[in-house]
């Protein structure tokens, strides 16, 4: 008893550095990113160039956020990018009636509608027992035509949005754009609940084996409707930023993200059956793409190659984090064989 | 089917809940269809005439070609979202060519066949390296629509002469069926005899209802997989020639997002995205649903975009119908079982 403890334990801190290996992995790549454009260009490194580099990244890195809880239940939730769109058009409608409205208000009903689309997504998923893709993928049309009846041909310019607002997308303090810092703010709170919260472990349990889960007592319907309100509640959120980074909204804002952000999930070495990854690693996983993105302009590789490098390099992921998880399942076989002996 | 008494449906309803299920679903999908003309005809006279369901078909050509074999990927418990990133690649494929000088006789072999090896790459990492088919197709949805600017950039090839580029806009002579709806019919009629009556068929349902039992029954999972999807590229393949021509341009961004449209549709006829099963006439009358529903808003001067709204609540409904009738059903025998006073149903109805 006591060796197979041992075993698990060990086990488990092998998990452990593996995952840690995961984001060492991105962070190594990132790096390389990097180094490579530096030597060729040094005002890659620059400090605006920087912030550009976080700037670009935080609105789909702040989507990996809500999208790894989903991703780690064993769910996706594919309709992100039009949430995104609805939200990033109701907040330019909300100011363009009423000019003077706080920011904080536009925020919280940012927050408030997407989490009622993420609530109609769990509660069909959850409730309704039925896969999560073919729902979201339904949402996906049905937020993005909301959105095109609402907007019809309209655009929302700059010049619409009270300066509060775009100061949110474009200032920053202490030279961190506010992006950025909300970004970052809510990775760490998410990597905080994630891994010290009962509710947080439980995501993972669910993830693993849901009906291990269910057995266990978790309550997997409310937890997995808990995670689509957060991705939507989150998508809402980055529909205001979107807004407030870019002024320009129509109602095509945000189409396609969801690849996008499943893309970053996955380089960031989420397992899409769920159960394992981290938000840290998504975030660096989106960071990575999009400074990849930036670092082909730079080196003056022809845009077009972009695609196909962000491409190879998903593949790239995938076969490396089979290998990994290949290499740590012998080992463990190996260990709880050794200490069953 | 509607002098079912409520015992024999329930009865059999235990007995084979998939296959009744699924029934009902083509049912409601005819159903749905015929409606859609009738309202169609209704709110706008011409709309059930050759001419516009000539538009019609001509409009859903390319989601119909390549419906057809994720009908078959998706049974087996697969995906593959790389097919209008494989399109693109194709249409790409063709316009360099073209420009290159070659003859179109021998682009359009060369690109079926860059199709069929772009799904053998999907199948080598799904099947050989053991990789989900989710994560890889997304990968290679990036990577080969990133070829394909690769390959032509953002310019356009347009000078495509007329002698082909008119089969991607006119009927079939003496008819109104566009060509590549004939194509279709010819090839969805194929793809049916051989998912519904041929031992690769079963073999396909066996892999996407229990993986394992299908291996330990001596069926050869990883080549069944790996040849749907060779099947799956060379049809996208098909599906980006027939795009080049009917709109007479080769673009890096052809077909760009239509692999949800597709996906859509055949989740829409009543497969399950958890593979096992599913009827290919339930995808070819959700393909021409989905048309039909775009004809008739566009006929009648409703904005296409209500059309996303209704494709996504039928996507929706088409997962919660089945579970509410189940559950309705349940509700229903419990009742009668509670209350030993109704009626007794003649014995051995079923």
């Amino acid at each position: 008893m006591e060796a197979t403890k041992g075993g698990q334990r060990s086990g488990s801190h092998l998990v452990e550095v593996a995952f840690r290996v995961r984001e060492l992995g991105i962070l190594a790549a990132l790096a390389l990113v990097v180094v490579i454009t530096t030597a060729y260009s040094p005002r890659f490194l620059s400090g605006q160039s920087l912030r550009d580099l976080l700037l670009n990244a935080s609105i789909i890195a702040l989507l990996t956020v809500g999208q790894t809880l989903v991703v780690i239940t064993r769910n996706v939730d594919l309709s992100v990018g039009s949430v995104l769109g609805l939200t990033a058009f109701m907040t330019g409608n909300l100011f363009v009636g009423r000019p003077g409205m706080p920011v904080v208000v536009a925020v919280l009903a940012g927050l408030l509608a997407g989490a009622v689309c993420g609530a109609i997504n769990g509660a069909v998923t959850a409730v309704g027992k039925v896969p999560s893709l073919v729902v979201t993928l339904g949402t996906l049309y049905v937020f993005r035509g909301i959105d095109y009846a609402w907007a019809g041909g309209r655009q929302i310019n700059a010049a619409d949005l009270p300066d509060s607002l775009l100061t949110l997308g474009s200032g920053r303090f202490l030279g961190v754009p506010y992006l950025v810092a909300i970004t970052v703010l809510l990775v760490a709170v998410a990597a905080y609940a994630l891994r010290s919260y009962r509710a947080g472990r439980e995501l993972y349990a669910i993830g693993s084996n849901p009906d291990a889960a269910l057995l266990a007592g978790i309550p997997v319907g409310r937890r997995v409707f808990a995670a689509f309100v957060l991705s939507g509640a989150v998508a809402g959120l980055a529909g205001v930023l979107f807004t407030a980074r870019y002024g320009t909204v129509d109602a095509t804002a945000g189409t396609g993200f969801e690849l996008q952000v499943i893309s970053a999930v996955v380089v960031g070495g989420v397992a899409i059956f769920g159960g394992s990854g981290s938000v840290v690693g998504a975030a660096l996983g989106a960071l990575l793409l999009s400074t990849i993105g930036s670092a082909i302009v730079v080196l003056r590789v022809p845009s077009f190659w972009q695609q196909a490098i962000v491409g190879a390099l998903l593949i790239g992921a995938i076969a490396l984090d089979r290998l990994l998880g290949l290499r740590i399942a012998a080992a463990l076989r190996q260990r709880s064989i050794r200490s069953g002996s | 089917m509607a002098a079912d008494t409520p015992a024999a449906r329930s009865t059999r309803q235990d007995q084979r809940p998939g296959l009744r299920r699924l029934l009902r679903w083509e049912t409601a999908l005819v159903l749905l269809l015929v409606a859609v003309g009738l309202v169609g005809e209704q709110t706008s006279p011409g709309f059930l005439t050759g001419a516009n369901l000539f538009y019609l078909g001509l409009d859903v050509g390319e989601i119909a070609l390549m419906a057809l074999p994720l009908t078959m990927i998706i049974i087996a418990g697969e995906i593959d979202l790389s097919i209008a990133s494989i399109l693109g690649l194709t249409s790409a494929l063709l316009g360099w060519l073209w420009n290159a000088g070659w003859p179109l006789e021998l682009i359009f072999p060369t690109v079926l066949v860059a199709g069929a090896l772009a799904g053998a790459l999907n199948g080598f990492f799904v099947t050989r390296l053991g990789l989900p088919s989710l994560a890889v197709t997304i990968g290679t949805l990036a990577l080969y629509r990133g070829l394909a600017f690769v390959i032509l950039g953002d310019q356009a090839v347009a000078d495509f002469p007329a002698s082909y580029t008119r089969y991607g806009t006119t009927p079939v002579p003496g008819t109104h069926i566009p060509y590549p709806i004939a194509f279709f019919a010819v090839l969805a009629a194929l793809f049916g005899v051989v998912l519904h009556a041929t031992p690769f068929g079963r073999s396909v349902f066996a892999i996407g209802a229990n993986q394992e039992a299908a291996f330990f029954s001596g069926i050869r999972v990883k080549r069944t997989k790996f040849i749907l999807y060779v099947l799956s590229g060379a049809m996208s393949g098909l599906a980006g020639i027939v795009f080049t021509l009917r709109f007479a341009s080769a673009r890096a961004d052809n077909g760009a997002g239509l692999e949800l449209a597709v996906v859509a549709a055949v989740l829409l006829g009543g497969v399950s995205i958890f593979g096992g099963k599913g009827t290919l006439g339930g995808v070819v009358a959700a393909v021409f649903l989905l048309g039909g529903i775009r004809s008739a808003l566009i006929l009648n001067d409703v904005s296409n975009d209500i059309l996303n709204v209704v494709t996504g609540l039928l996507l929706i409904g088409s997962v919660i119908a089945p579970n509410a009738i189940a559950a309705v059903g349940r509700a229903v025998s419990r009742r009668r079982s509670a209350s030993p006073a109704a009626p007794a149903e003649p014995a051995g109805a079923s």
